[in-house]
């Protein structure tokens, strides 16, 4: 069954590309999608199909606002910086734990951090990222990290675990 | 009213594309360069992808234009912490005027690569 | 439109620059992702123009392709093989 879910993925974004219900389109979509599904299965994450689940999905719309509002300030921000004359920047690298365990989880936490104000997840090893920051302002850059890195943990522990 | 809609985006997705542009030409080292680009280029093409489903609507054009939204939002990010990475592990330092480097302070003692 | 299309213009010109200047390669290999993600806003304005789905097709293959060359070189500056 959740393999299955894997082949109706794989159709269903057929059918959004080709956008059409054709009897030739959905037979190619289907011996396509059958092929990738047996090339591809064995990686696929088994536990995505936990997102069907209507709490994690509010959960994920909520994680989808959070991370649109940051984007947005974030892109202010580097306008900020980017504009200015005198180039205000302390760029450095920080460390922080991350509890996420999952790989997925991870996936999403470092792209949500590449994309948030001021920082971009350079590597992960074991439970360690590591952050560059474009402007340390504090002396205690991990705490001020921290916070960043706990609040989208909360949500993504939600939605992925 | 959905053309106003969609221009608007248009402009500020544009507007955020040269702004990163402008700091990938600006900005002193790799890894700032990287920040500035990434972020805004990203935003401002998902803007403009936006942009085309208030111009053309729920058809195949504006369907393809939310895929195409999704692809750039995993793909982006991910290639800019590839490259991160490699650019580090090739031996490139950070900015003279950077605080601090804890990822080359723990990579030290188990320097595996020339 | 025209007017859109030669501020995205300008940004490739300033792509290049970083392209042809860049003092390391990482910096080179950064300029091309960008100009990869630049052209599919490319192919958005002109299936605006148009209103034909061709360039939105063009667009998604561009950008997946285009992460795929990126972490290509991303491999190669590291100095690894490709199945690691």
């Amino acid at each position: 069954m959740k393999r299955f879910v894997h082949f109706l993925l794989l159709f269903g974004i057929w059918l959004l590309l080709t956008w059409s219900l054709h009897w030739q389109d959905l037979l190619a979509g289907g011996i396509i999608a059958l092929i990738a599904h047996v090339m591809l299965g064995d990686i696929y994450p088994v536990n995505a199909v936990k997102i069907l689940n209507p709490v994690r999905f509010f959960w994920l719309v909520v994680y989808g606002v959070t991370f649109f509002s940051y984007m947005v300030k974030a892109n202010f921000d580097v306008a900020y910086r980017v504009l200015n004359i005198n180039m205000p920047i302390r760029p450095g690298i920080v460390k922080v734990r991350t509890r996420l365990k999952t790989d997925m989880a991870r996936t999403f936490l470092a792209n949500s951090i590449t994309l948030t104000p001021g920082t971009l997840t350079v590597d992960c090893v074991d439970d360690h990222l590591y952050i560059h920051w474009i402007n340390i302002v504090s002396d205690d850059p991990n705490k001020e990290t921290e916070i960043i890195v706990q609040h989208f943990e909360k949500l993504l522990e939600r939605v992925f675990e | 009213m959905n053309e106003i809609i969609g221009l608007t985006l248009l402009i500020i997705g544009i507007s955020f594309d040269v702004v990163g542009c402008i700091g990938l030409v600006r900005l002193p080292d790799i890894y700032n360069r990287l920040q500035a680009a990434t972020k805004c280029v990203t935003l401002g093409t998902c803007m403009i992808l936006l942009s085309v489903v208030f111009y053309t609507g729920f058809n195949s054009i504006g369907v393809k234009a939310l895929l195409c939204i999704w692809f750039v939002l995993i793909s982006s990010p991910t290639g800019a912490h590839a490259i991160a990475r490699a650019a580090h592990r090739s031996g490139i330092r950070l900015w003279e005027g950077s605080i601090m480097d804890k990822y080359a302070d723990d990579r030290e003692g188990t320097e595996d690569i020339a | 439109m025209i007017v859109f299309i030669s501020l995205l213009v300008f940004c490739i010109f300033l792509c290049l620059y970083r392209v042809g200047k860049g003092p390391t390669a990482p910096d080179r290999t950064v300029a091309i992702d960008i100009l990869g993600t630049l052209v599919v806003g490319f192919c958005a304005i002109y299936s605006i123009i148009t209103k034909k789905d061709l360039y939105m097709n063009i667009g998604i293959s561009w950008a997946l392709l285009s992460f795929l060359g990126t972490l290509a070189l991303a491999k190669y500056l590291e100095g690894r093989g490709f199945d690691e």
